[in-house]
């Protein structure tokens, strides 16, 4: 297992005026009616969960449903109203000012939705910025923030204003920008929703393109359940406030815990999702035919392989022994007959 | 009674009118009424009533309540004026070290602030200003006078006119590039050469201690209250009179204060100049995106950082016009302080004005408005700068624009020694042209002007007969024949109309401040000025708009006259208008429809402009013409806009009416000038400035909630 890095024990963000004193009265038990009836709104409910190193936790959930709201309790852009947040083990909400100040020039990293550009400077003092904000000389700075644009692709655009460029461009020079610190955790907030699907498409390739090279932390949230599932190690779902879900997204697909997950699932072709691990029978290792599939590869890739074999098609790990077998008919069942199971 | 169900605010409205005339013709001049009375203070009348408030004796004419109200206020004045003095000259005695007299002296506290603020002011001033024009007060101010008696070449030479022309256009060309470098040399030669260089360069001292002086407090205290609600709550009401008070009220009070003189002036310009500052400065911050915020505060952004290097550069839009202003509002004060002693083209100005040296003034008030473009695009300029980060630029090229300025001074130092050799006994031209051996086109102009009296004098004077006749007298008699009641049951109930019982109320507040003042006829003056001005620019100003939109080009090159037009100091407009008609109501009024058509124009020119361009494609898709466009879709979603340059209107208008009270005029201005020569005026200038302030702000209330509402049933933002 390899080492938390965010840590959050039921977190709660809740606004309005008594919002603290009427959750140490709640005895931890939000319910959001009745804090709505006394004039508070609950962003967040009790959020607990890890992320792991070099881990893509992304937390989908439609608006309002306190995703961003939670993004911003663990990068302290808004406080929590209760529960205890950790980042590498440091108490987050203990941290004063100039802690906290320290954390965001060395650790963190943030993308946001409208891009958040300075409009006075160009992309490489954009991306400069953070560098310069710690208090790096300019020289040093800007060479750094060439590296940078060179790493997002935006090589003879240095001196554009952030204006003179298209939305993935920009979301580029964000995304460069919030790299430029090497942060160990990286923070994005639904980066890619104000784009043009080609582009986001595009953008999410070259993402996890990066996220490959530079195995950073991340919490990405989105609203999109196809780019979760795309992007993710582990999803989590949110719904007012409450994580509904949270689970790798197999088994989201396979096993949804509630129905508010389960809708999302439906329209999900699940043979683009599961690996051949997710549906193989572990059990009979016997019987098999000549073709052999790895257990990581995703259904669509070798269906059609599968479905032609008349015997049981062997399953192995990346050291070739043998880990479990699966049927052909296993794949049209999946493929087909999923939604049966679904509930 | 269908119409009454349809539209029932146009028949509230309608009986509203019909309550006012009816109250207008029910109650009757009293017959011993005299229209626009002298101050009842200052006579002595048996048939006088008398009351005393605060100690205060208000002695006024008493006619019937629902004609006009007595002066219950009439004891504000003269309480104000006496508060005053006694700050200044009795609250809070202590002792202070005198450094003259070496010893401890007992003075007022107020007066001891003001001296030492206003010593402080003068030596900011005169260090520019000798820097620019030599003199020795600098030095004298770090030693003593047997010190620079003994070394006097320590005296501060000032500068010969060549450096700073040389330095303003060196400067422009870092900032800008050839076009505003040749517009400053060309500004700087013609100011030298037409012998205007000594006032200039005193007017330029002024604005150059004043403008950033404005900018730091005001954007400080902009700041201030974009962090602390409670800053902005105290300072808002203050902020909303400062917009509407005329400048020319901030001077008496000051005068007060701060005695006479450059640094009583630069004080009085912070006054004027901070408020439309800290106005756009939150303005500017608040309309930030929380994202550009929370990217600061992800990069790792101190306080400080956070709000220099992110927020102030990213509201640097508003924060700029907010030093347009302050640069606007410097240069008119610059004429207006005139008055109370500043130095400098203004000086020159209003003397001119007064010796009906038509050409003097035009030549004086051309190097103003010169000046006043040039810092203008200047600041412009500077806050739109980049630097370029990947240019490997030689020592030279890095520092060309250093180095052309010490070359260009030391050709400046030899030019001014060779022109003592040439101008041997006579003055040196190439140092500084005095200002009585310049080209001069003054008499030029004068002749002009005569030219225009000979010849176009029939017509002249046939139209300002006619104008003053048939239109100004009737239409001043119809606004003091309004009973005070019916003034305010119109606007009151207007006020109901408009924004509820809210607006109701705040408007009632300020029509009884000026109805219980002692100068209630003088605002209905005011009043009947401002509204003529205000309809003749608003034809002029929304017709012109409309024709200018109708081309991309000619609505650019509008705004852009407009731009430059607003760059002018108010006083300005009173030389043109003088020349062609000479001391007269006309001469005013046309100076107010001029300076007042700026805004109305723009607005409509910006508010047509704001229509959305789907709106458009959605019009001519429908087959409208473009008459059908206009009226159809553009007027009506551009209308509130236009209300607010209405609004401005308004404002613009009352300032140039109490900027007219110079060429004379029966106003509330004409007693502010009066204050201004007066030893008790300080109240009496204040009082009135807020009367005409409030006559502003009522209109401004009612315009807002106005547009307020209109905006949110239309739902643009």
């Amino acid at each position: 297992m390899s080492e938390t890095v965010i840590k959050c024990e039921s977190v709660y963000k809740i606004f309005g005026q008594n919002a603290k004193k009427m959750l140490e009265e709640s005895n931890g038990n939000v319910d959001a009616k009745t804090f709505q009836e006394r004039g508070c709104i609950v962003g967040v409910n009790n959020a607990s969960f890890e992320v792991t190193k070099g881990e893509m936790l992304v937390v989908m959930g439609l608006s309002g449903s306190g995703k961003s709201t939670l993004l911003r309790c663990i990068s302290r852009l808004t406080d929590a109203t209760g529960g205890k947040i950790f980042i590498e083990g440091q108490d987050l909400l203990e941290l004063n000012n100039k802690e906290l100040i320290e954390l965001r020039r060395n650790k963190m990293g943030m993308v946001f939705q409208s891009f958040a550009l300075l409009p006075h400077k160009t992309v490489v003092e954009n991306i400069a910025f953070p560098l310069q904000i710690k208090g790096t000389n300019t020289e040093e700075s800007i060479s750094r923030a060439m590296e940078m644009v060179k790493l997002v692709g935006l090589d003879g655009r240095e001196n554009y204003f952030p204006r003179e460029l298209s939305g993935g461009q920009q979301q580029r020079v964000g995304i460069a920008r919030s790299l430029a610190v090497e942060p160990d955790i990286w923070f994005l907030d639904e980066p890619f929703s104000a784009l043009d699907p080609l582009i986001r498409k595009e953008m999410q390739d070259e993402f996890l393109r990066l996220q490959e090279k530079l195995q950073k932390t991340i919490m990405f949230i989105t609203h999109d359940f196809d780019e979760a599932l795309k992007l993710a190690d582990r999803i989590a779902i949110m719904k007012d406030g409450i994580i509904e879900q949270l689970d790798t997204p197999a088994n989201i697909v396979l096993n949804p815990a509630t129905e508010y997950v389960r809708k999302f699932t439906e329209e999900v072709p699940r043979e683009k999702v599961l690996i051949i691990e997710d549906v193989m029978d572990a059990s009979s290792k016997d019987n098999l035919g000549d073709l052999k599939v790895s257990k990581d590869e995703i259904i669509e890739n070798v269906a059609e392989k599968i479905l032609t074999q008349e015997k049981l098609v062997g399953v192995v790990d990346s050291n070739n022994n043998i880990v479990g077998s699966i049927k052909p008919s296993k794949i049209i069942d999946t493929v087909f007959g999923g939604r049966k199971n679904g509930s | 009674m269908e119409y009454l169900k349809k539209y029932p605010k146009l028949f509230q409205w309608f009986f509203l009118l019909i309550v006012f005339f009816a109250l207008c013709f029910a109650i009757d001049v009293p017959e011993t009424y005299k229209f626009i009375r002298g101050q009842a203070e200052f006579v002595k009348d048996p048939n006088q009533s008398v009351y005393f408030f605060l100690g205060k004796e208000v002695r006024y004419y008493a006619f019937d309540v629902f004609w006009r109200l007595p002066p219950l206020l009439g004891w504000l004045p003269i309480w104000i004026n006496d508060s005053l003095f006694f700050l200044m000259n009795e609250w809070m005695p202590m002792e202070f070290w005198n450094e003259d007299t070496q010893e401890f002296k007992t003075r007022p506290l107020l007066l001891e602030i003001s001296r030492n603020l206003t010593s402080f002011m003068t030596f900011l001033i005169e260090l520019i200003r000798e820097i620019l024009l030599g003199g020795l007060e600098t030095i004298v101010a770090f030693t003593s006078w047997d010190f620079i008696d003994a070394y006097p070449w320590l005296e501060l030479p000032g500068l010969p006119w060549t450096i700073v022309a040389a330095g303003a256009a060196i400067l422009s060309y870092k900032l800008s590039g050839k076009g505003l470098a040749l517009f400053a040399g060309l500004t700087m030669i013609y100011i030298s050469i037409f012998g205007q260089w000594k006032p200039s360069m005193q007017t330029l001292s002024f604005i150059l201690v004043a403008a950033p002086l404005s900018f730091i407090f005001g954007l400080g205290l902009g700041i201030a209250a974009y962090k602390s609600k409670r800053v902005e709550k105290a300072l808002y009401p203050i902020l909303l009179v400062m917009q509407t008070m005329p400048q020319y009220a901030v001077l008496v009070p000051a005068l007060v204060l701060f005695g006479v003189g450059d640094h009583a002036a630069v004080i009085i310009t912070m006054v004027v100049a901070v408020p439309p500052m800290i106005l756009l400065t939150i303005l500017g911050l608040r309309a930030i995106p929380p994202e550009v915020i929370e990217a600061g505060r992800m990069s790792g952004c101190t306080n400080w950082q956070l709000m220099f290097k992110v927020l102030i550069p990213t509201a640097r839009r508003d924060i700029l016009i907010g030093v347009n202003q302050v640069i606007m509002v410097c240069f008119s004060m610059a004429v207006i302080s005139a008055f109370i002693g500043a130095k400098g083209l203004g000086f020159n100005l209003l003397l001119a004005l007064n010796q009906l040296n038509i050409g003097l003034a035009l030549e004086a008030g051309l190097c103003i408005s010169l000046i006043a473009i040039l810092l203008d695009k200047m600041s412009l300029a500077w806050a739109n700068k980049q630097t370029d980060y990947f240019g490997n630029l030689t020592f030279f090229q890095r520092n060309k624009n250093l180095i052309f300025f010490v070359a260009s001074f030391v050709i400046g130092i030899i030019l001014a020694y060779v022109g003592t050799i040439i101008f041997k006994g006579s003055f040196n031209y190439l140092f500084e042209i005095p200002h009585n051996k310049g080209i001069s086109t003054a008499d030029f102009w004068n002749k002009g002007v005569d030219w225009i009296f000979d010849t176009f004098f029939v017509y002249i004077k046939a139209f300002n007969t006619w104008l003053i006749q048939d239109v100004l007298q009737p239409m001043r008699a119809l606004y003091l024949r309004m009973p005070a009641v019916a003034t305010l049951v119109l606007a009151v109930g207007a006020g109901y109309l408009v924004g509820g019982v809210r607006s109701a109320l705040v408007v009632a507040a300020l029509t009884l401040f000026i109805a219980l003042s002692p100068w209630w006829d003088r605002a209905l003056v005011t009043l009947y000025m401002a509204t003529f001005g205000v309809v003749i620019s608003c034809l002029i100003g929304f017709t012109v708009g409309t024709l200018c939109f109708q081309n991309k080009k000619s609505a650019a090159f509008m705004l852009g006259v407009c731009d430059i037009f607003q760059t002018f100091p108010s006083f300005v407009y009173l030389i043109p208008v003088m020349m062609l008609f000479g001391i007269t109501d006309t001469s005013v009024l046309i100076a107010v429809i001029v300076y007042a058509t700026i805004p109305a124009t723009r607005y409509t020119i910006e508010g047509l402009r704001s229509v959305p361009v789907g709106l458009h494609e959605a019009a001519t898709m429908s087959g409208v013409n473009k008459f059908q466009r206009l009226t159809k879709i553009e007027f009506p979603l551009a209308f509130p806009h236009m209300m607010l340059g209405l609004n401005q209107t308004i404002v613009f208008a009352l300032f140039m009416v109490i900027i007219g009270a110079f060429i004379g005029t029966e106003d509330l201005g004409q007693y502010i000038l009066k204050a201004l020569s007066d030893k008790n005026g300080a109240g009496i200038g204040l009082t009135l400035g807020i009367c005409v302030a409030f006559i502003g702000l009522i209109f401004d209330n009612l315009i807002r909630t106005w547009v307020g509402k209109r905006k949110k049933h239309l739902g643009i933002d």
